[in-house]
Parts: structure tokens; C-alpha cells; sequence
């Protein structure tokens, strides 16, 4: 496992290397100022103002953030950890909450059927329209800002959560719960023993999704509630400094990226740990 | 009876629904909540309904962004799973890359694609979502393409049939759910992505933007009716897809594992 | 002399040669059926029964050896589509109607519409699944299914038909009706069959030849004459020869596996 894994990393740098080649090539073909195709407007602009070279962004990280501040990848490693602590608290709460609701709609069969429908439309419509709401409901409860932000990411995380928690609990083959009942072992026992330890590789791919849920929850909520000291906040400040310090956005997006993988790696660190002697998780 | 029995069966969220909105509604009234705070379902009622116009507008430009979108991420995932089925190396390299892909806030780069557009161009966040929808489609199909069973491979080799042959009869026929699976995914994904592509900046139209606006200025009750906009923009979407599957799914007997 | 419908010289079959997963899965396999036989391939698990079926379908090329079907090279009868073959998953497509699952060989082979339908329609008769032409595979029940499946492997009406534990998927009851059928369609088609299986009543019942073969390495340790004549049916079952024939295949097996000198099998 340990040999796919060093496979996979190196394959992924071979990726990183080809997408960077791209982005040259691009930059030697394409237009300095945008470009139509077929009369629509769809070819990004490839001078150095917008697309810095791949070597200028890395290097961008030992610069300055502005004159006399911090260096760059001090600044941008700041932001990166404000926000990935937000994240996995908000991951945190959503996974208690999500796996609650699982077992509440296990449990009842009519909290199933009234909740769940809401529950997988909630997967279809754009939650993140609610942050500004729940924003202004939190800020009136006194709740300091970052809760906020982080309440946001746990709204995203819990809903895949408890779809996935839910159709793991009830994956127990039927001949085990027919074992359990010739126990004579409550519903409760039942559940500790034999319905929890079978969602496991249910909810790990669950938590994947709500990895990646909480992460772009509490980057939208830092922008549209106006926290400042996450990524979120910090690539638009960058984005709009285009034209004084092209390259410095582009750090700001390695970080966002690098928080992302690491909230990934935590789940897969913990599916690690959990699943170590079963075979793979379930896909689906 | 059939009837009365699927009518018993669907009380359930109706119920819950109805109850959840008394409840708001008399909360609101109860504890005298401003409007700038949370506003009462009737409230948001007569907002959208006055605001029907702008809704309107604002759902269709992110509809449509979230529509080219998908239909041109679906077309190049297909495109390129072909490529990659040919050139199985490739599926090497692309696997971990869609696994990062997902694993990252990939929104986060619509600040670049705006600045790489001219302004008042909606294509950054087509370009968003072309992206989103693309590696799902892509990922799914490739599997399908390439998960076709040993007994069906065995078959068409006693036959001595040609590789040709092998895709046209049998590889593709078998991607084909897995092609919808990936769009059923996809589809409602679409809308969530062109929605949040637009608070990362670019031109302010849209569901997104109003929403912001609305909700600096705290006319809270309008912010909703866009709300809702967006929530029926992206349940319209999700419905389409289930619809396009049920409508090819009495062809095949199975839908293939999820892979997002 | 006629040609053998199948002859086998002195093949073997090692996997992974030289490496570490090395694997002899055939020892000098000589085997020679001749047209119209109905011939058995039994063993215990991984004696090698599979693979050397898939031999003679040039699924695999043997490291040693060869096999020759209808006179040819087994590639060349593979390309000329000689034979037809049935697995133990039906292996029929999901996505085609029965009727066109039993046309697929028909339109790798070039066949024009009217040619294929009335081919399937045919074929349908034969295995008495005409109502079901149009109906999907999966609203048909396992044994159904694998009639379709032999339907479509006689489609081309091969001179020889391949058959991997046809039946292995079936309940018994279903199963013995599918033997009753399989002789009667290839009486009606005059094939010769090689079939493997490791149920001894189906290989006695089925055959008038059963070819015994070791554990791994797979060799042929004894050919058994099944001579129950050509009409069978349930009273076959019954029969004390039926009986008797079982019970020398059983003991044949049972050598095998302790071991006892290996025979060479020379035409008869």
C-alpha cells in the first residue's frame, strides 16, 4: 500500500510537471491579449501581467508581501492555516452532526422519510446562498466571526455526511442483524457493535466530499461575510494587486491548494488508521 | 388503492415541510424578529413574487453559465476518455490529478480567470464550471470504457473481432451508463459551481451577486427570494438529470457504482 | 481417414515462464475427438481444465505443442470462426435485445439483416424461446439466459461448440433439464462439443467420451467410454450403466489425484 501510495505522489508530480509545460507553451502561442475562436472571446490573455511564469510564482513566495511586511510564503502560510483550522473544525462538526442525523433517520424510520428528501435536494441547490443569513443570525447570538465561517463549513460537510453515514448504517448484511437479534441485543447494541464499524467505509468516502465542502464553505463565507485573515479573503486582496505583483495571487491559490490536500490527507490519514484491516472502502 | 398507498407514503416530507414553515412563521411573529434579521416565509413569498423580474434575470444568467458549462465539460470528458482509453499511460497520469482536483477548493481560481477575460465576461465562470463537470464526466466514462466485463472480452476475442469492433459493440454500450451516472452528478454540480464562481468577483449579474448586494444593504427578505431562485435553478437542473437517465435506464438494467 | 475435429499434440501450458509466478498449468496434453463426439474435460479445481478448453478457442497459445481444430491452427480456426463458445456467465449484453444478442457473431461475420434475423429466429425456435426475442436479458432467468447464450454460440452453426461449466451458475433441478436440452439442440445440429465441468453425473450423462485429468500440472490420466447410446433422457438417470460409468469416472478421479501412471491417449 505504502509502494501505490509513493506511486501515485510521483505520478502526481509528473502531472504538476506537465500542466506547468502546458501552462508555458500557452504562454508562447497564445495571445498577449485574449483571443476569439470562432468569434467568441474565449481564449484567456497570456501576457506576464496575468499569467506569470511558472519559476516567477515560486519565487514570488520569497518576496515581500508589500514593501516591508513579511515574506511572502510567511504571509500566505498564515492564511492557509487560519483557514484550514476553520475548515476542520467546521469538518469536525459536520461529521457529528451528519452522523447523528444518520442515526436518528436509522433509528425512525418516519425521520427518514420526512428529512431525507430534504437532504438530497440540499446536494443539489447552492447551500452557500444561506452564508450571509447565517451570518447575520450568528452575529446577533454573539457568536465571534469565525464561528460563523466555521458554522458554514459544517452546514456543507454534514450533508454528505449523513447520505453516506446513512446507507452505511443500513449496509449490515441481513444475516448479521439476525445474529444480533438472536442475542436478544437492543437496538442500541446493535448499533454500537455491528451497524457503526459497518458504515465505516461508507463514511470515509463521505468525508472526502465534506472535505472539500467545509474547505470551500469557509473560503465563500470569509468573502462574503468580510473575515479577514483567511486565503479566501487574502487571494482576492492579491488578485486585485494584478498589476503591481502579478505572481502574488497565484501564491495565495498553492496555498488554497496545499490547505485542500491537507484536509484530504487528514481524512485519508484517519481512513488509514480505521480501515487498516479490512479490505477497501465501498465505492458509492 | 395504488394511489392512496403512494399518497401515505409522501406525507412524510410534505408534513415535515409544512411544519418547519408554520413553525418559522410563527417564530418570526412571536419573538418580533426584524426583517433584516430573518424574515417570515410570507415575507420572502410576497418578495419574490414582487421581485419576479429580477429573479428571473439574475436565474437565467447563472443557469446559463451553468448550462454551457455542462454541456461543454460533459462533450470534452467524453472526448477525452476515447483519449485515454487509447493511451492508457495517460490514465496514469490523470488519475491522481483528478483526485487532487477534487480534493482542492478548485473555485478559488475564478479570481485569475478573471483577470485573464475581459471584463464583463461570464466565460471565467463557464470556464469554471466546464472544469468541474469535465474531470467527473471524465473519470467516470474512462472506468466505463475500460471496466467492460472478462467474460464479454473473452466472447469478442473467440469471435476474432477487431479492436474496432471490440469498442463500437461492446466498450461503449458499456460507458453509457456510467455516462449518466456521471451527468446526474455533474448536473446540479454545475449550478453549485457557476453560484459560487460568483463571489470570487467578475461582473455583477447573477444569482450570486444580487445575493450579496441584497444582503449588504440587510433587505434580507429579497436576499431570499433570490435564495430561492437559486434553490429552484439548481432543483430544476437535478430534476433534468434524473429525467434523462430514467429515460435511457429502460434500456440497460443496471446503473454502474458512483465515482465522483 | 476423416480429419479429428480437435487435435491436441503434446501441448503444455507454463505461465509466467522464467519468473517467479511461474506456473505449469499443462504437462503434455495429446487429445484427439473426432466429428460429432461429445467430449467431457473433468478434474479436480485448477487442474488446468479451463485453460486447456481456451487452448483449443486460441484464447491462449500453448508454450509447447499444438492444437489443430478442423485441420487447421487453432489462430486460423479462430479467425475463421469455426467454433462457438459458451461461458459460465452468460455473458450476454446488457444493452441488446435477446434477439440481437444472438446475431452479435452474425454481424462480425458480415451478415446482412434479413440474413441474421432469420438466423436468430431460427436459433430462438431451437432452444424454444421464441416469445422472449425481444425481451432484455436481465427479465430472463439464469437458465434462460444460458440458452440464449448457447443459442448464440450455434448461430453461426459451427462445427464445434466450446462450452466453460455452462451450468455451473444453476440450481440442480434447472441444471438437468439444460443437459436434456444441450442434447437434444446438438443432435439437431450435429456439433461436436468439448465441455468442461467437475460434476461427474453431468460429464457421464452428457458424453460418450470423458477425458480425467490430475491436480496441477494438469496431464490426462484416463479417458472413460461412456456408452449409454445416443437418445438419452431422464430414464438415463436411472439406468444402472449411467450408474456404473459414474462411479469408473469417480475412481478414475480419485487415481488421479493419489498419483497413478499417466496414459497416453491414442485414437480409437
Amino acid at each position: 500500500m505504502i509502494r501505490q501510495a509513493a506511486r501515485r505522489s510521483s505520478l502526481f508530480v509528473v502531472a504538476l510537471a506537465a500542466v506547468a509545460a502546458t501552462w508555458e507553451l500557452y504562454k508562447v502561442v497564445g495571445p498577449e491579449t485574449g483571443g476569439e475562436v470562432f468569434g467568441w472571446a474565449i481564449l484567456p490573455k497570456s501576457n506576464d501581467r496575468v499569467m506569470p511564469h511558472t519559476w516567477e510564482m515560486i519565487a514570488e513566495f520569497f518576496d515581500s508581501e508589500t514593501r516591508g511586511t513579511p515574506l511572502v510564503w510567511q504571509a500566505v502560510l498564515g492564511y492557509a492555516w487560519f483557514t484550514f483550522r476553520l475548515a476542520l473544525f467546521g469538518l469536525f462538526v459536520g461529521t457529528v452532526v451528519g452522523v447523528g442525523l444518520a442515526i436518528l433517520m436509522a433509528r425512525f424510520r418516519v425521520m427518514e422519510r420526512g428529512l431525507l428528501p430534504y437532504v438530497i435536494a440540499s446536494q443539489t441547490v447552492p447551500l452557500i446562498a444561506l452564508a450571509p443569513q447565517i451570518a447575520t443570525i450568528a452575529g446577533n447570538w454573539g457568536l465571534p466571526r469565525w464561528a460563523w465561517v466555521s458554522i458554514l463549513g459544517a452546514f456543507l460537510a454534514f450533508f454528505p455526511i449523513s447520505i453516506a453515514m446513512l446507507k452505511g448504517l443500513s449496509s449490515a448484511p441481513d444475516a448479521a442483524v439476525e445474529l444480533m437479534d438472536s442475542y436478544a441485543a437492543s437496538w442500541w447494541t446493535t448499533l454500537v457493535k455491528l451497524r457503526l464499524p459497518a458504515s465505516m467505509g461508507y463514511l470515509v468516502p463521505g468525508m472526502k466530499l465534506a472535505a472539500t465542502a467545509s474547505v470551500i464553505g469557509v473560503i465563500v463565507s470569509e468573502i462574503s461575510t468580510g473575515l479577514a485573515g483567511g486565503i479566501g479573503r487574502a487571494t482576492l486582496q492579491y488578485a486585485a494587486k494584478a498589476t503591481s505583483e502579478p505572481a502574488q495571487v497565484y501564491t495565495a491559490l498553492i496555498g488554497a491548494g496545499a490547505l485542500g490536500l491537507l484536509l484530504y490527507g487528514f481524512v485519508v490519514a484517519m481512513e488509514f488508521a480505521l480501515m487498516r484491516n479490512r479490505p477497501q472502502e465501498a465505492t458509492g | 388503492m395504488r394511489r392512496a398507498r403512494s399518497l401515505l407514503a409522501i406525507w412524510p416530507p410534505i408534513v415535515f415541510g409544512l411544519v418547519f414553515l408554520i413553525v418559522w412563521e410563527t417564530i418570526v411573529a412571536v419573538y418580533d424578529i426584524k426583517k433584516f434579521l430573518l424574515p417570515a416565509p410570507t415575507a420572502i413569498a410576497s418578495a419574490f413574487a414582487g421581485n419576479l423580474e429580477n429573479v428571473w434575470e439574475a436565474v437565467l444568467v447563472t443557469g446559463a453559465n451553468a448550462l454551457v458549462g455542462f454541456v461543454l465539460g460533459v462533450l470534452l470528458g467524453i472526448a477525452v476518455s476515447f483519449v485515454l482509453m487509447r493511451f492508457s499511460v495517460l490514465n496514469e497520469l490523470t488519475t491522481p490529478l483528478a483526485v487532487a482536483i477534487n480534493a482542492v477548493p478548485i473555485v478559488i481560481i475564478v479570481p485569475v480567470l478573471n483577470n485573464m477575460y475581459p471584463a464583463g465576461s461570464q466565460v471565467p465562470r463557464r470556464v469554471m464550471v466546464v472544469l468541474i463537470v469535465f474531470f467527473v464526466v471524465l473519470v467516470n466514462v474512462a472506468k466505463g470504457l475500460r471496466q467492460v466485463s472478462g467474460t464479454h472480452m473473452e466472447l469478442m476475442r473467440s469471435y476474432a473481432a477487431s479492436q474496432r469492433e471490440i469498442l463500437v459493440k461492446t466498450r461503449i454500450p458499456n460507458a453509457i451508463p456510467y455516462l449518466f451516472t456521471a451527468m446526474k452528478i455533474a448536473a446540479p454540480l454545475s449550478v453549485i459551481t457557476a453560484f459560487v464562481a460568483e463571489y470570487f468577483g467578475g461582473t455583477q449579474t447573477g444569482l450570486g451577486s444580487a445575493i450579496t448586494s441584497n444582503a449588504s444593504t440587510s433587505k434580507n427578505d429579497v436576499m431570499w427570494a433570490y435564495v430561492l431562485g437559486a434553490c429552484l435553478l439548481g432543483l430544476s437542473f437535478y430534476v433534468a438529470s434524473i429525467w434523462l437517465e430514467k429515460a435511457t435506464t429502460r434500456q440497460h438494467g443496471r446503473n454502474p457504482v458512483m465515482t465522483r | 481417414m476423416t480429419e479429428h475435429a480437435v487435435a491436441i499434440n503434446g501441448a503444455s501450458m507454463v505461465f509466467n515462464p522464467g519468473s517467479v509466478g511461474q506456473l505449469e498449468a499443462l504437462r503434455d496434453i495429446d487429445l484427439d475427438i473426432a466429428a460429432g463426439d461429445f467430449v467431457s474435460l473433468i478434474g479436480p479445481s485448477g487442474c488446468g481444465k479451463s485453460t486447456l478448453l481456451r487452448l483449443i478457442a486460441n484464447l491462449l497459445a500453448p508454450t509447447a505443442g499444438d492444437v489443430l481444430v478442423n485441420g487447421k491452427s487453432a489462430a486460423q480456426a479462430r479467425v475463421d470462426q469455426d467454433y462457438g463458445m459458451a461461458f459460465q456467465q452468460s455473458g450476454l449484453f446488457d444493452w441488446r435485445s435477446v434477439r440481437k444478442n444472438i446475431e452479435l457473431p452474425l454481424e462480425l461475420k458480415g451478415w446482412d439483416k434479413k440474413r441474421r434475423a432469420e438466423r436468430s429466429a431460427e436459433m430462438l425456435e431451437l432452444v424454444q424461446l421464441s416469445e422472449f426475442g425481444d425481451h432484455r436479458p436481465w427479465e430472463l432467468s439464469g437458465g434462460m439466459q444460458q440458452r440464449i447464450a448457447i443459442a448464440r454460440a450455434l448461430a453461426s452453426h459451427p462445427p464445434l461448440l466450446l462450452m466453460d461449466e455452462p451450468f455451473g451458475a444453476l440450481d440442480e433441478m434447472t441444471r438437468e433439464h439444460m443437459q436434456s436440452e444441450l442434447l437434444r439442440i446438438c443432435a439437431a445440429a450435429d456439433t461436436t462439443v468439448v465441455f468442461v465441468t467437475h460434476s461427474i453425473p453431468e460429464a457421464v450423462y452428457l458424453s460418450n467420451r470423458v477425458v480425467v485429468m490430475s491436480p496441477r500440472p494438469g496431464q490426462i490420466t484416463d479417458v472413460v467410454d461412456v456408452d449409454l447410446g445416443v437418445a438419452r433422457d431422464d430414464d438415463t438417470r436411472e439406468d444402472e450403466t449411467f450408474y456404473k460409468k459414474i462411479t469408473e469416472v469417480r475412481e478414475a478421479l480419485r487415481g488421479a489425484e493419489l498419483g497413478e501412471t499417466v496414459r497416453r491417449v491414442d485414437d480409437r
